[in-house]
């Protein structure tokens, strides 16, 4: 029997007497919500991905969205998603994909943290007249250091590791040429060199397009290794294993043969239209010995000159993860909390698997802390930042500096509506196709994400000189600046901090 | 020029593969290493076309990025011994370990002997570029797990059948794998299927097969008036038809 139609997602209806027929909805919406009969526009809402093109692009605000216009009978356990969920895989017997991160209503707990100011004792600093020392080096730090004297002179004799030089400690994560168009990747890597920090390249090679950008870049090796040769890691300025992702933690990835164009199967280095299978496993690690070993040969092939950095999802067992990384050679760990985004996931990984980023970054920074072996790497949080204040708590509970995705595509027009693995992308960000890849100008892209960045480091500058702090170095891992509103004893036990009042 | 001899014993992989970096980079073509004992990482990303001589047992990930040298191994080989590797060769008078030629993306590696688990693994090709992995003998299973690209070649020589661990392609969705002989179908893996050999595969096959047997003073003929099974993709969109949309 039939299961009939579920009812829409999103309705869609056009105010016809401000309507002036321009049509640009009927060219923006690449999902073909729009079409023209007869001089009159017709809609069909089943289409609508919610993506908000044609309600930007509208000159006379004459289109309205409608959110689940249809109700179920209300039910706390069977939710429509959950009921709409049974009806796809009785039709399908398939596996639900799904883009952008986890969509449960977890409690976020950035949103139960509060930051410090300072009021009589300490005064307050002002960032308008006083400098903020913002700076950040990513890598190893040295335990000690040991100078040599000589007539006076003072030379230092310890060998320091190399680092990468952040004039602010946001950096954007890893979103690969195939994931993401080439002009959105162009408007990163230009944003980045702009504000003195670093992009992820993802796993799939770069693009000539990028390499004027190469010094702001850290290239991904990852489980599926496309695009990747000696040319590649020395363009880099650091290098990225790649070993999990907070989105799908636990799995590989598979870029869909539709995806492959011309361009992305050059730079990956894979025929055209054909699956790119990352598999789960790098299956030259399988063990905490073989992670050591894949640093140490990045290491070896580039000469020791760059930073090699290990990225996980946080998981349940994170901080012992994160000490066995510390101790490989590995000059950053970065934690990829489960609100971490992706273009395309499992639905049941994306909503069910690893931790939040918050809890994670604590542990991780506690348990180093605990081995005396903080020094030895740095920790990049990421995975759901939202805004300055996100980041201000990410570094106050440990991190070094984050990683930013999400919050860096909607600064290109993403509008979060998660239907990036369908390769339609109307705003050109999640796409291959030359006529929506057009739709960004990487100047004016760039400008926009750099922007993003000037912002939320203003802000952080601020949020520090309320607090009395003119270094993020006395931000870092500084608990005391932090209080939990309405976190059990048990989270305020992981977090190492005190409760509002307390 | 006069080849290069350089004394491994007991020298950390560090400071050998800098002496090596550095002979090569004054021009040197040729480079002897004696008494090598686990040295890890030996050739890793190097350039160029200089042959190195490995005399011992060189450790884990030998000429991982390698783009064009090659490595002549007298002894065996441990760990992913042509990991990643772009152009050039290695050749192993001796058996390998684990997850030979894990992703190779170009160039050639013969090894005489044996070799581990997940041999070939994730190997692809790109236009011009095709790797191509030969076992004089035999290997454990997930040989060619993942396959993407390129030629993955086991003569079984002295053992009957060439082959007898499972999972033979698994995941494969490019290249092709040949077997000396029957590979039972239960050794099969997920994805791979089995197709016929014909004359115009032993033809393709021969320049490999003589240039293989050549490096190891082997007799060629009768490796090429044999019969052997061809293993490919079921398809190249293995993953097509697993999902739906949310």
């Amino acid at each position: 029997m039939s299961l009939g139609s579920v009812p829409l997602k999103y309705k869609i209806s056009i105010d016809r007497d401000q309507c002036m027929k321009c049509m640009r909805c009927v060219d923006n919406c690449s999902y073909g919500v729009y079409r023209i009969e007869d001089d009159k526009i017709i809609i069909d809402s089943r289409k609508c991905t919610a993506c908000h093109r044609c309600i930007s692009m509208c000159p006379r605000d004459a289109i309205m969205l409608q959110e689940r216009p249809v109700d179920y009978r209300s039910h706390p356990l069977w939710t429509t998603e959950a009921r709409e969920d049974v009806i796809n895989q009785a039709r399908s017997g398939k596996i639900i994909l799904s883009g952008m991160g986890n969509a449960v209503d977890y409690p976020i707990i950035f949103d139960r943290l509060v930051l410090d100011a300072c009021q009589v004792t300490n005064p307050s600093i002002d960032p308008l007249r006083e400098p903020m020392e913002l700076r950040t080096y990513i890598g190893k730090k040295p335990a000690k250091l040991d100078f040599t004297m000589k007539d006076g002179d003072v030379e230092l004799k310890t060998k320091l590791a190399p680092n990468l030089k952040l004039d602010t400690p946001i950096m954007i994560g890893h979103m690969s040429y195939g994931a993401i168009s080439l002009n959105a990747q162009l408007s990163l890597a230009k944003a980045v060199a702009k504000t003195g920090t670093f992009m992820g390249t993802g796993e799939g090679g770069m693009h000539e397009a990028i390499y004027p950008y190469q010094d702001h870049t850290i290239v991904q090796i990852a489980s599926g290794r496309f695009g990747v040769d000696i040319d590649y890691l020395e363009r880099g300025a650091a290098i990225e294993i790649k070993v999990g992702q907070g989105a799908k933690p636990g799995i590989g990835g598979h870029l869909p043969g539709e995806k492959v164009c011309a361009d992305v199967s050059c730079t990956r280095m894979i025929p055209l239209g054909s699956d790119a299978i990352s598999p789960a496993p790098h299956h030259d690690i399988y063990s905490i010995e073989d992670l050591a070993q894949l640093v140490r040969s990045l290491k070896e092939a580039t000469n020791w000159e760059k930073p090699v950095f290990v990225k996980i999802a946080a998981v349940h067992n994170v901080a012992a993860i994160a000490a066995g990384i510390a101790r490989s050679s590995a000059d950053a760990v970065v934690i990829d909390g489960f609100k971490g985004g992706t273009g395309a996931a499992p639905k049941v990984f994306r909503d069910n698997v690893g931790i939040p980023i918050e809890a994670a970054v604590a542990a991780v920074d506690q348990k180093l802390n605990d081995q005396g072996i903080r020094n030895e790497v740095s920790i990049i949080a990421s995975g759901g930042l939202r805004n300055s204040g996100d980041l201000a708590k990410s570094i106050a509970l440990g991190a070094d500096a984050v990683y930013i995705g999400t919050a860096s595509l909607i600064a290109l027009g993403c509008r979060v509506c998660g239907s990036c693995y369908r390769g339609l992308c109307p705003w050109g960000i999640a796409t291959q196709r030359p006529e929506l890849v057009e739709r960004i100008d990487s100047d004016v892209g760039s400008e926009n994400v750099a922007n993003l960045i000037r912002g939320w480091t203003l802000e952080l500058s601020e949020l520090m000189g309320a607090a009395g702090l003119n270094s993020i170095e006395s931000l870092r891992g500084n608990r005391e600046r932090l209080r939990g509103y309405m976190l059990d004893e048990g989270l305020l036990d992981v977090l190492k901090i005190e409760s509002v009042g307390a | 020029m006069e080849p290069v001899v350089i004394d491994a014993k007991g020298v950390h992989y560090t400071p050998l593969n800098k002496q090596i970096r550095a002979a090569i980079a004054s021009g040197v073509k040729e480079i002897v290493l004696n008494n090598v004992l686990g040295q890890r990482f030996i050739g890793n990303g190097l350039r160029g076309d200089a042959k190195i001589t490995i005399n011992g047992v060189p450790g884990g990930d030998l000429g991982m990025f390698m783009s064009g040298p090659e490595c002549e191994v007298f002894g065996d080989a441990e760990h992913a011994p042509g990991n990643t590797m772009d152009k050039g060769s290695l050749v192993i008078h001796g058996s390998a370990g684990d997850a030979v030629a894990h992703s190779m993306r170009g160039g050639k590696v013969f090894v005489e002997g044996n070799i581990g688990y997940r041999g070939g693994i994730h190997m692809k090709e790109y236009e011009g570029k095709r790797p191509i992995l030969v076992v004089g003998g035999t290997s454990h299973a997930f040989l060619g797990e993942y396959m993407a690209g390129g030629l993955i070649l086991v003569l079984g020589i002295g053992h009957e059948p060439a082959v007898q661990d499972r999972g033979i392609g698994s995941g494969i969705h490019g290249g092709e794998i040949v077997i000396r002989g029957d590979v039972s179908d239960r050794l099969l893996g997920v994805g791979a299927k089995k197709v016929e050999f014909t004359d115009e595969d032993l033809q393709r096959l021969t320049p490999v097969i003589e240039e293989f047997c050549g490096r190891f003073d082997i007799d060629p003929s009768p490796f090429l008036n044999m019969d052997y099974s061809r293993i490919i993709p079921a398809s190249s969109r293995p993953f097509a038809g697993k999902y739906t949309w949310e």
